[in-house]
């Protein structure tokens, strides 16, 4: 197409829009109902593309699909990218929350217009750009070129303390990214190329396996992000506008899971089987301590970015349980937590954008004037809640029944979580819908408008639909990680033997 | 026609729901009600066919739910006699309780949301009891809790209720913390969550020990126990049993389907769909039985001094399901089955007796309030006794069959705390007769104590209820305060049952418990042989008189208490303080859990926070690194004076220092 792939066009596709919007001149009302037009477009072609590429796609292997490869500085760095079914559904994703987040910015965003819509669509490039990357250096590209846009989001559309929150977020970013930096030069220097596809077949020395892989765990750790890196995200996420605390936690929490997946636990089996205890170990904390936390939490956002800590406990565990339940049930927990929270942080935006408030205390009783609202918000709830029948029970009880085959104390207290979920996730619905309405300005609030309905709508069709028929999700991963496990067994029995025969 | 029956709820839900947006009262009950009805239909013929006559067992399969590696869990309806046991009791109550809604409600503003909560778990509890593996049954499960939550907090407006809800679902969920961990053990056992997989290893794993949560231990022993944890949370069996009291919040129809008849019976339909899983861990039973009998006498006691009529009618439930729990532990699977049975008929009859009665006196349930009403609501008076006949037990009524079987297996049986059992079971037969028959004379006989609840009316019930019912309402028609029968949609309903209460034990107990049951279950579920020897009339005379006489011992004592002495009581509850409040806190099991988990969890979250997040990691993570970049920049910017001489000086020093160090070491 067009000379260059399908994949190429679905990561740039979203620097066409912002192209277009900056050659808009002047800032009427009708200028900026055209850059919000162009926006909305561009991301609904993109996510249009990304569907097609998903039709096109051929879950029955496990090999990287679309693959482009063009020559870039000469020397073994290179342009290369391509999917396989853990990537793909990582991609749907982050394009069909895209037109959610531009729609859901439509009247809240009015200082700024168009420099917001550009930063978005750029954000969008750099995210599916990093799902896409199957070079080492251009995915660290894409996934640092991706703090600046969301640094820039925080910093200038947030909201009282955006400047403390923003550098907080950058500088934990960061820091970890540094280390990562490292492991992938020193990646380079024993393999020669930065190409993943070369790398996953590439054994590293047992001793600087740990080395490289704790290089890898500062970064994606911050990301996920894992206790105790974890204490940017609540401020980032109370700061950020609405439509940044979605992409934040749909999809930027996300790189972290895919970046174990994708390169900790193939490229450095012996390392991961080494480090599992301390992610298990962190793992628990991050799902027993953060839900304790959310608990006492007077901020809702804060509430629920406590929450999200808390899920992606979930996937961390899953994932280095290294059984297919585990694994894939944690790629289903990042798209539920993808659909889920974003879908929380909408209901909390719309009660920001007529309130300007999060205090938990500032409301109350809004089911007698909101009952739409009354009732998207409790089907969010109850999937955070992990309820069967939502797509978070799925995510949920896929990990744990793959973890407890592996350790049964770690299942029995990541199990608790079910208890804890439903303690802070009832109390806060509790507090704002149910009850009388006492404080006057209450009183005058407007149900959901017709744009707020559309923006819910597609989320909780597919939060059910995956609740109740989670096969296209894990029916297209089952291959690739089902490729990743039995490759991560024969490494670790190749080490065993190797060790064995030794002395 | 199965999946008729199971979705035909949900359709209601479907249609109703969206009808609270437009005013559609009418047309959501009768949508709700009328698809309730077919449903009932249709239970009742797969009743015939399957459970009275001769249609194989089946399994229908609906569909993939997930598949992950060897885990494969599907959609499907399992029918056999037990599901059409289930399916008969659920979908008769909830018709009749849908039915008697319509009159309970009228006037209540959101009625459409009313009938679809009902609906919606309807559907859940039929998905739970045609569940063919493990995890569809917590579907089921979870949706039944789930619509438990909606409906005690269905009015929304007031606190206690909301925080009846949510104890209600978190307790649950404790209960369900163990039901998932069982799950995974199963799992873990027989790679299949399936329960004809399941079903098919078990006998090889009996004795099998597995290396769990740190120890070697009986295998199925365990998974039973964590299974057991989930039915204790739903059926409130002891130690989890505190929110089924708090659930009474909620309207009393609600009561009656969900917290007497079907819903908290899920616990001891799971343990009879696993009997051939319980059946290989004998410890798991014993232990079944030591829960259950605990439950039925503490219940009990706690019952004998409550003063709402819906507490003590609760506390009765979860006594029943004690006994109920006692049944399956014995290895009588079928007789805590049929206890259910006809329990659900009885007591669905006293709640709704009960609902009527509290219509009649304008929202009062303080039995205090009552009083002398046999005159004003005769037919409810008439009612609310055949439900209490039903449920003390006297002879020939439903409860006679079913608990006092029970009771004698319970003596009969060689199992490990069988006896603790028995003995419990019958003491808690006589105390159940006392607070039945307390109920009774204090509501509808003696002086009328509700003649004061007229001048204050305006502040008795609810502001809701009151706003609500002051329209168009049904049952309250007329102001002045005068007592007076309820509206025909709630007599019928009350009719239907009381018919339920009075003969379901002498029609059923030879297909369910006696000489037909092998013909009856078909290998539903394992039938012990305790059956056959109670059969055989070899128990001595105390055992199967000793219930009976506790029955009329009791009835007298609530007799002198209540009609002929009426001032004992509060002799008594003076005299013996200590005992009266004991059992009026319901043994303190709310403050006691409020101090060693609810606020301990609440102030560990809040340590975690300020002093975990806030003075640990910020403070020596990105906030002190900041602290300390500024704190180094700003020594720096001292530095800078802006003198000449100083910075003079300062290159002297280190000009003589370079030379120093060359001098000294850099020759070498």
């Amino acid at each position: 197409m067009f000379g260059f792939g399908i994949l190429t066009c679905v990561v740039f596709l979203p620097l066409v829009g912002a192209a277009f919007i900056l050659s808009l001149r002047g800032s009427d009302e009708a200028t900026l109902k055209n850059a919000r037009y162009a926006a909305l477009a561009t991301t609904i072609a993109d996510f249009a593309l990304a569907l097609y590429v998903y039709a096109q796609f051929d879950p029955s292997s496990s090999a990287f699909q679309f693959v482009e490869e063009q020559h870039w500085f000469g020397s073994g760095l290179m342009y290369k990218m391509g999917i396989d079914g853990i990537s793909l559904p990582f991609v749907l994703l982050t394009t069909f929350l895209l037109p959610i987040c531009i729609l859901a910015s439509w009247r809240s965003i009015q200082v700024r217009v168009k420099e917001y819509l550009i930063v978005f669509l750029v954000l969008e490039t750099l995210m599916t750009g990093v799902f896409c990357a199957l070079d080492l250096v251009l995915f660290y590209l894409f996934f640092e070129g991706s703090l600046i846009p969301m640094f820039l989001i925080i910093g200038i559309w947030g909201h009282e303390h955006r400047v403390y929150a923003s550098f907080k977020f950058f500088l934990y970013t960061l820091a970890g990214s540094l280390l990562l930096l490292l492991a992938v030069m020193a990646m380079y220097g024993v393999a020669g190329t930065t190409d993943i596809a070369v790398l996953l077949h590439t054994h590293f020395p047992a001793s600087m396996q740990k080395w490289l892989w704790l290089g890898f765990l500062a970064s994606l750790a911050v990301k996920t992000p894992m206790w105790p890196v974890h204490t940017w995200l609540p401020d980032a996420h109370v700061q950020a506008p609405t439509a940044g605390s979605v992409l934040l936690a749909g999809v930027l929490l996300k790189f972290g899971g895919y970046g174990f997946i994708r390169f900790s636990l193939p490229m450095f089996p012996d390392a991961s089987a080494f480090f599992t205890p301390l992610i298990f170990a962190l793992s628990i904390i991050a799902i027993i301590y953060t839900s304790l936390v959310a608990l006492v939490q007077e901020d809702m956002k804060k509430l629920i970015a406590y929450s999200s800590v808390a899920h992606m406990g979930f996937v961390t565990m899953g994932i280095f349980s290294v059984t297919s339940q585990g694994v894939q049930g944690a790629v289903f927990q990042m798209i539920s937590h993808g659909l889920v929270s974003s879908a929380l942080f909408l209901c909390v935006g719309v009660l920001y954008d007529r309130m300007h408030t999060y205090a938990i205390a500032a409301y109350g009783g809004l089911v007698a004037r909101m009952p739409l609202y009354a009732a998207v918000f409790m089907t969010f709830t109850l999937a955070n809640v992990g309820l069967p029948g939502t797509s978070g029970f799925i995510g949920e009880f896929l990990p744990l029944i793959g973890t407890f085959k592996i350790n049964s104390w770690v299942a029995l207290l990541a199990t608790t979580g079910v208890i804890w979920s439903a303690a802070y996730a009832l109390y806060l619905y509790r507090r704002v819908v149910y009850g009388v309405i006492e404080k006057p300005a209450l009183a005058l609030l407007k149900d959901l408008s017709w744009r707020e309905a559309a923006v819910f709508a597609p989320l909780v069709v597919f939060t059910i639909f995956y609740g109740v028929h989670p096969a296209p999700i894990l029916d297209g991963t089952a291959v690739s990680i089902g490729d990743l496990i039995h490759g991560y067994d024969t490494a670790l029995a190749a080490a065993k033997s190797a060790a064995l025969a030794l002395p | 026609m199965y999946a008729a029956i199971v979705f035909l709820p949900l359709l209601g839900f479907l249609i109703a729901g969206p009808l609270a947006w437009r005013k559609g009262d009418r047309a959501a009950e009768l949508v709700t009600t009328g698809l309730l009805f077919i449903s009932l239909g249709l239970s009742w013929a797969v009743f015939f066919q399957v459970a009275l006559g001769t249609a194989p067992a089946s399994v229908s399969v609906l569909g993939n739910w997930f598949t992950s590696g060897t885990l494969q869990i599907g959609w499907s309806l399992k029918i056999d006699s037990l599901t059409a046991v289930m399916l008969v009791v659920v979908t008769t109550v909830s018709a009749f309780v849908h039915l008697y809604s319509i009159g309970y409600m009228a006037g209540d503003p959101c009625r459409p949301r009313f009938f679809s909560y009902l609906s919606l778990f309807t559907f859940a509890m039929l998905m739970l009891v045609t569940a063919d593996n493990l995890v569809q049954l917590f579907f089921g499960w979870e949706g039944v809790g789930l619509a438990s939550y909606l409906l005690i907090g269905f009015w929304y407006e007031k606190p206690s209720a909301n925080a009846a809800a949510i104890k209600a679902f978190v307790v649950n969920r404790v209960g369900d913390f163990g039901f998932e961990l069982g799950i995974f053990l199963v799992f873990a056992l027989t790679q299949s969550v399936g329960l004809d997989q399941i079903f098919a290893a078990a006998p090889a794993l009996a004795h099998k020990s597995i290396h769990v949560f740190g120890s070697d231990l009986d295998a199925l022993t365990v998974a039973c126990l964590l299974l057991f944890m989930g039915a204790m949370g739903k059926s409130a069996q002891f130690l989890l049993h505190t929110w089924l009291p708090d659930a009474m919040e909620g309207p009393t129809p609600v009561s009656a389907l969900i917290h007497a008849a079907t819903m908290v019976t899920a616990g001891v339909f799971m343990v009879a769909r696993l009997s051939p899983l319980f059946e290989q861990a004998p410890a798991a039973l014993s232990f079944v039985i030591f829960i259950g009998a605990t439950t039925a006498f503490f219940a009990a006691t706690v019952g004998l001094v409550q003063n709402d009529i819906k507490k003590v009618i609760a506390y009765s439930t979860c006594s029943q399901l004690g006994y109920m729990f006692v049944g399956l532990g014995v290895g009588g699977y079928s007789l805590g089955i049929f206890h259910l049975f006809t329990h659900a008929f009885f007591k669905a009859l006293l709640f709704l007796g009960a609902g009527s009665v509290i219509i009649a006196l304008h929202h009062e349930q303080d039995m205090r309030m009552m009083g002398g009403l046999w005159r004003k609501i005769p037919f409810t008076f008439a009612m609310m006794v055949i439900g209490t006949l039903a449920l003390t037990g006297f002879p020939f009524t439903a409860g006679y069959y079913s608990k006092d079987a029970i009771i004698e297996a319970a003596f009969e049986s060689g199992r490990v705390g069988a006896f603790y059992g028995f003995i419990l079971t019958t003491l808690a037969a006589g105390l159940t007769s006392f607070y039945s028959w307390r109920l009774v004379f204090l509501t509808f006989f003696g002086a009328p104590r509700w003649a004061a609840l007229a001048h204050e009316l305006p502040k008795s019930g609810l502001a809701h209820e009151q706003s609500a019912n002051a329209g168009t309402g049904q049952a309250h028609e007329d102001h002045a305060f005068d007592p007076h029968e309820s509206a025909l949609t709630m007599l019928i309903p009350l009719a239907v049952l009381a018919a339920g209460a009075l003969f379901a034990g002498i029609i059923f107990s030879s297909d369910f418990i006696g000489h037909g049951a092998t013909g009856f279950w078909k290998g539903a579920l394992i039938l012990a042989s305790t059956n056959e020897v109670t059969e055989g009339h070899t128990l001595p005379s105390y055992v199967s008189i000793g219930p009976t006489a506790l029955m009329v011992i009791g009835f007298v004592v609530a007799l002198a208490f209540y009609i002929l002495w009426p001032t004992i009581p509060s002799l008594l509850a003076k005299s013996l303080r200590p005992l009266y409040e004991f059992l009026l806190n319901k043994w303190y099991f709310d403050e006691l859990y409020d101090k060693i988990f609810v606020r301990p969890a609440f102030a560990l979250g809040r340590l975690f926070w300020k002093g975990g997040d806030g003075a640990i990691i910020d403070r020596f993570g990105p906030d002190g690194v900041a602290a300390r970049v500024i704190e180094i920049t700003g020594r720096v910017v001292k530095l800078q004076s802006g003198y000449i001489y100083h910075y003079a000086f300062a290159m002297l020093v280190g000009l003589a220092a370079v030379i120093t160090w060359y001098t000294a070491w850099g020759i070498r």
